[in-house]
């Protein structure tokens, strides 16, 4: 099955998917902005760096979803319909 | 109609917003929590630099037990509470309710820190939470004795000297 046979229903779904999970990582990533915000606060000052990884990671995977939503998306529309 | 060919902006698919904008929405959210924890850790490294100096606040015996004395430390808008607990015995608090950052007093008793914003109650020998809505304890004012002096060095935050 090549690309273009893909039935466009089951893009969609992969796309929905992916903004679920863009969804989950995105509450995660202010649940750690609130805790290091927290512990920041509380003069714990070596959870700032980890904090900072984290969230560059978190960023990353939804950046690399959302180009994986935008790569997805434009085939689905130059699809013959 | 002419108008409609002539004005051609069509309200339903001007609010349609298709998942890619809505993934975009998401990703610029999540970079704003990334650009927020940045914040946090340039603040920390800033802090770890700037180095708190220290200050004479008070002569010993200038209070009597039980007394409380006003001072401001580390910067001029730092409002702090020095309290003599007993006779050689000093205790310094900041006075910024780790809740909403009302000023603590003390209560009535002479054992506690109040704050009398949301009923805050806060321990005179060590800063810590005793009752109401404060999530951490006092940043606690370290002190010192040089002479007949009492010098404020350092502010301890929830356990930690800076």
């Amino acid at each position: 099955m090549t690309p273009g046979d893909r039935p466009p229903n089951r893009g969609l779904t992969a796309i929905d998917a992916a903004i679920a999970l863009i969804a989950v990582l995105l509450i995660v990533q202010m649940w750690l902005l609130t805790a290091t915000l927290e512990a920041f606060l509380a003069g714990h000052r070596e959870a700032a760096l980890p904090g900072a990884i984290l969230s560059l990671l978190l960023f990353g995977v939804c950046f690399g979803l959302y180009l994986f939503i935008e790569r997805l998306d434009r085939s689905l529309w130059h699809l013959p319909r | 109609m002419l108008w409609r060919e002539e004005f051609s902006i069509h309200t339903a698919e001007e609010r349609y917003v298709t998942r890619r904008q809505f993934g975009k929405f998401l990703v610029l959210t999540s970079l704003g929590m990334l650009a927020g924890n940045l914040w946090i850790l340039a603040r920390s490294i800033w802090r770890r630099k700037d180095a708190v100096g220290s200050q004479r606040i008070a002569r010993v015996g200038e209070m009597p037990v039980g007394g409380v004395k006003l001072f401001r430390y580390p910067g001029a808008n730092d409002s702090c509470l020095l309290l003599r607990t007993g006779e050689d015995a000093y205790a310094a608090y900041s006075q910024k309710c780790t809740h909403l950052s009302c000023a603590v007093y003390p209560a009535r008793d002479g054992k506690r820190l109040e704050c009398p914003c949301h009923e805050g109650y806060f321990s005179i020998e060590d800063g810590r939470v005793l009752q109401g809505p404060p999530p951490r304890p006092l940043p606690r004012i370290v002190l010192e004795r040089r002479d007949e002096d009492v010098w404020a060095v350092g502010v301890d935050a929830g356990g930690r000297e800076s």
